[in-house]
C-alpha cells in the first residue's frame, strides 16, 4: 500500500475558534491509483493534500507513505521525502520566475545532488515528454498558462515520484487547456504513475479512476469511476 | 549535510549573482558601506605594508651596532628649549671618547654644512659638506667605488681632499672621470680622490648628495665652534648598551655634569627611530581597526536589512524550494551566499580601490619597492566575514519558514 491514512486529524487555532480541517479521516491508496478528491471550498481537500504531500503534518492520527510513517520524521527529513516519493503540480503554477523552463525543471534534482550535466538531460527529456521540447529556454512570463502548468507537471515528475498531486491544477486555466493537462496526467497514469488531483468540476474528475468526496473534514463517498472504454 | 552545501556552493553563486543582478541599484547602495571600509582598509594596510618593506630595508643598511652621541636625541619628547641650551658637543668629548672607551671599535667625529660645489661650468647649491675622519667608512659603512677613502695621513694633514656621493659626482662629472680633477666646495679647492657607492634615495631624498672632507680642513675653513656629531661602533653589537653606560660616563666626567642632574647630552640609535616609527604604524593600526569595526556596523546592517527585504520579497520561492525537497541547510546556504557575494562586490572593489590609493601615496612619498598583495587576503577575509555575520539572521529566517505558510503568502 502507498498510502495509508487512519483516523487523520488536523485542527488549526483561528484565535479562540478551532477549526477542524479534516476530522477522523481514513483513507488508503495504491501505487498506480488516479483519484480525484472533490468538495466545497472549505471542505479540507487542499489540507489532505498537504499532509499527503508532508508539507503539514496532522494533528492526530496516522499516516504512512511507502512504509514509513510520517509523523515521526524532522523538517529535514520531510524535504528528504518531498524530494524523492513527491511532485507537486500547485493550482498558481509556482514557477521561479527568472528561470527558464529547463531551470525550473531542474530545481528538484538540484536538491537530490544529481550532478549538472546529469540534470540537464533529464530535464530535457522530462520536458519533451510533457510536450515542451521547444521551450526550454522560455522563461514563464513568455510561456502560455497551460505551458506554464506544463514546466510545473515537468517538475513535478522530473525526480520520477512515487505520488503526483495535483491541488485544482486546471483552476487557472481555461477549459479547453485544462482538458489537455488532464490528457497528460490521464497519459501519465497509463504509464505508472499515481496520481492525486483536486478539482471542482465534476467533468475533470470523471476522467480519473476514483472519486473521493469531502465535506466538513469527512469523507462523504469514495466509489471507482465506470469508463466505457478503455483507454 | 555540510558536504551537500560543498556540492552545491556553485549553484549557490549562481543563485545569489541572479539575485544581484536581478537588483543592480539596491546591490550597489547596499555594498557601498563594505566599499568605502574595505577601500580605507585597504589603502592604510597597502601604505603600511609598502613603508614597512621599504624602510625595513633602507634601515638595514644603516649600521644597528652604531650610536650618536649629540645635543639633540632624535625623537624629542617634551621641552625643546631645554635641548636647546645645553652646551654643543665639541672635539673635546671626542678625544675623550676616543682614549678612554674600551668597547668602541671605531670613533668618527662628524661636522655638515651645506655649501655651494662646483666643477667647470657646472656650479650645485645646498650640498651637504661632510667634515670627517678615516673611519666613517666603518661607523657609516660606506665604500669607495672607484678611487679610495682618506688615509689617517690625510686626515692629520688636514688636505684638502675630497670624497664624493655617487649622486653629486655624477651631477659634477656626468660621464666623466672625477679621481684626480679640483672642484670647488665654497671658497676652496679640493682635488677628488674618490666617489662612493650609490646608497640610493630614502623618501625622494637623495642620500648620495654629499662631498666628504677631512675634518681638520673643515674645521680650519668653517670654525672650530661648530658642534659634532660622534658616531660609535661597537666592538660587536651585543656590547651595545654596556658602550652606551661607558659613553655616559665618560660624557658625564668630560661635561661635569653634577651627580643629582641628568645628562646634557643623547645617546642616539637606530632603535630610536624604529620605536618612533612603530608607534605611529601602532596608531595607524588602530585607526584601520576602528573603521573596519564602523564598516562593518554600517555595511553589516546595511546588507541584513536588504537581505530581510530579499527574503521577504522571495517568500514563495522559499516555499516553493522547501516544497520539492530544498532542506533547512540549502536555503540558508543560499541566502548567506548571497549576503557573502553582496559584500564580497563592496570588497572586490574596495581591494581594487585601495590598491591603486595605496600605491599612489606610496609613490607620493618617493617609496619604491611595490605593493603588498596580502591586503587581497585581508580585504576579501573581511567583507566574506561581514557578509557571514550580516546575513545570517535573515538566511535563518528563510531557512526555518514554514512550507505551506510561505507558498500561501501573497
Ligand atoms: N493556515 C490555516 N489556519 C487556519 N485555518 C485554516 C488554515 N488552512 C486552512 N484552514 C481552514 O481549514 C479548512 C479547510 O481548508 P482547505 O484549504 O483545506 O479547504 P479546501 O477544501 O482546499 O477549499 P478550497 O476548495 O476553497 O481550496 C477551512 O475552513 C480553512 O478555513
Ligand atoms: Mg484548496
Amino acid at each position: 500500500m502507498l498510502i495509508d491514512i487512519r483516523a487523520l486529524s488536523k485542527k488549526y487555532l483561528l484565535g479562540a475558534v478551532e477549526v477542524l480541517a479534516l476530522n477522523e479521516i481514513s483513507l488508503s491508496i495504491e501505487r498506480n491509483e488516479y483519484v480525484a478528491i472533490m468538495g466545497p471550498s472549505g471542505s479540507g481537500k487542499s489540507t489532505l493534500m498537504n499532509i499527503i504531500g508532508c508539507l503539514d503534518v496532522p494533528t492526530a492520527g496516522s499516516y504512512t507513505l511507502n512504509g514509513q510513517a510520517v509523523a515521526s520524521l524532522s523538517d529535514d527529513e520531510l524535504a528528504t521525502i518531498r524530494n524523492k516519493e513527491i511532485g507537486f503540480v500547485f493550482q498558481t503554477f509556482n514557477l521561479l520566475p527568472r528561470a527558464d523552463a529547463l531551470h525550473n525543471v531542474e530545481l528538484p534534482l538540484i536538491y537530490k545532488g544529481v550532478p549538472k550535466a546529469e540534470r540537464r538531460i533529464i530535464a530535457r527529456e522530462t520536458l519533451e515528454k510533457v510536450g515542451l521540447g521547444d521551450r526550454m529556454d522560455h522563461k514563464p512570463n513568455e510561456l502560455s498558462g497551460g505551458q506554464r502548468q506544463r514546466v510545473a507537471i515537468a517538475r513535478a515528475l522530473v525526480n520520477n515520484p512515487s505520488i503526483i498531486l495535483a491541488d485544482e491544477p486546471t483552476g487557472n486555466l481555461d477549459s479547453t487547456t485544462g482538458e489537455e493537462i488532464m490528457k497528460l496526467f490521464a497519459d501519465l497514469n497509463a504509464a505508472g504513475n499515481t496520481i492525486i488531483v483536486v478539482t471542482h468540476e465534476e467533468e475533470i474528475a470523471r476522467k480519473s479512476k476514483r472519486i473521493i468526496r469531502l465535506r466538513d473534514g469527512r469523507i462523504v463517498s469514495d466509489e471507482a469511476v465506470e469508463h466505457e472504454a478503455a483507454v | 549535510m555540510i558536504r551537500d552545501s560543498f556540492a552545491l556552493l556553485g549553484e549557490y553563486t549562481g543563485m545569489a549573482w541572479q539575485s544581484i543582478i536581478a537588483h543592480k541599484m539596491r546591490s550597489i547602495l547596499t555594498t557601498l558601506g563594505i566599499l568605502i571600509g574595505v577601500t580605507t582598509i585597504i589603502t592604510i594596510w597597502t601604505t603600511i605594508q609598502g613603508l614597512n618593506t621599504y624602510i625595513g630595508s633602507v634601515l638595514s643598511d644603516i649600521g644597528n651596532s652604531v650610536v650618536y652621541v649629540e645635543k639633540y636625541p632624535w625623537v624629542i619628547k617634551g621641552d625643546f628649549w631645554k635641548y636647546r641650551n645645553r652646551k654643543n658637543i665639541g672635539w673635546r668629548e671626542y678625544e675623550a671618547i676616543r682614549r678612554h672607551s674600551r668597547l668602541a671599535r671605531a670613533v668618527t667625529p662628524q661636522v655638515v654644512a651645506s655649501r655651494v660645489a662646483a666643477y667647470d661650468d657646472k656650479k650645485l647649491e645646498r650640498v651637504a659638506v661632510l667634515g670627517t675622519t678615516e673611519t666613517f667608512t666603518e661607523t657609516g659603512s660606506v665604500t669607495p667605488e672607484s678611487g679610495r677613502f682618506f688615509t689617517g695621513a690625510d686626515i692629520r694633514n688636514k688636505a684638502r681632499l675630497t670624497v664624493l656621493g655617487a649622486q653629486l659626482a655624477e651631477e659634477l662629472f656626468k660621464k666623466s672621470n672625477p679621481l684626480g680633477k679640483r672642484i670647488r666646495i665654497g671658497d676652496l679647492k679640493y682635488k677628488v680622490i674618490g666617489v662612493l657607492e650609490r646608497q640610493g634615495d630614502f623618501f625622494g631624498q637623495s642620500r648620495d648628495n654629499f662631498a666628504i672632507v677631512p675634518i681638520g680642513t673643515f674645521r680650519n675653513v668653517y670654525g672650530q665652534q661648530r658642534g659634532l656629531q660622534i658616531a660609535v661602533l661597537a666592538a660587536t653589537s651585543a656590547e651595545l648598551e654596556d658602550l652606551k653606560e661607558e659613553l655616559r660616563g665618560i660624557l658625564r666626567q668630560t661635561r661635569k655634569v653634577p651627580a643629582a642632574e641628568e645628562d646634557d647630552f643623547a645617546i642616539n640609535q637606530m632603535d630610536q627611530l624604529t620605536g618612533f616609527y612603530e608607534d605611529a604604524t601602532a596608531t595607524l593600526y588602530a585607526i584601520i581597526f576602528i573603521i573596519a569595526a564602523i564598516s562593518l556596523l554600517v555595511g553589516g546592517i546595511g546588507i541584513t536589512n536588504i537581505m530581510m527585504v530579499s527574503v521577504t520579497e522571495r517568500t514563495r520561492e522559499i516555499g516553493l524550494r522547501k516544497a520539492v525537497g530544498a532542506k533547512k541547510n540549502n536555503i540558508l546556504s543560499q541566502f548567506l551566499m548571497e549576503a557573502i557575494a553582496l559584500s564580497s562586490i563592496g570588497g572586490v572593489a574596495g581591494i581594487l580601490i585601495g590598491l591603486l590609493a595605496g600605491s599612489l601615496i606610496l609613490s607620493l612619498l618617493k617609496v619604491t619597492g611595490g605593493v603588498d598583495l596580502s591586503a587581497i587576503f585581508v580585504g576579501f577575509g573581511f567583507s566574506a566575514f561581514v557578509g557571514v555575520v550580516s546575513g545570517f539572521y535573515p538566511a535563518y529566517k528563510a531557512a526555518t519558514m514554514n512550507p505551506i505558510d510561505s507558498l500561501r503568502y501573497e
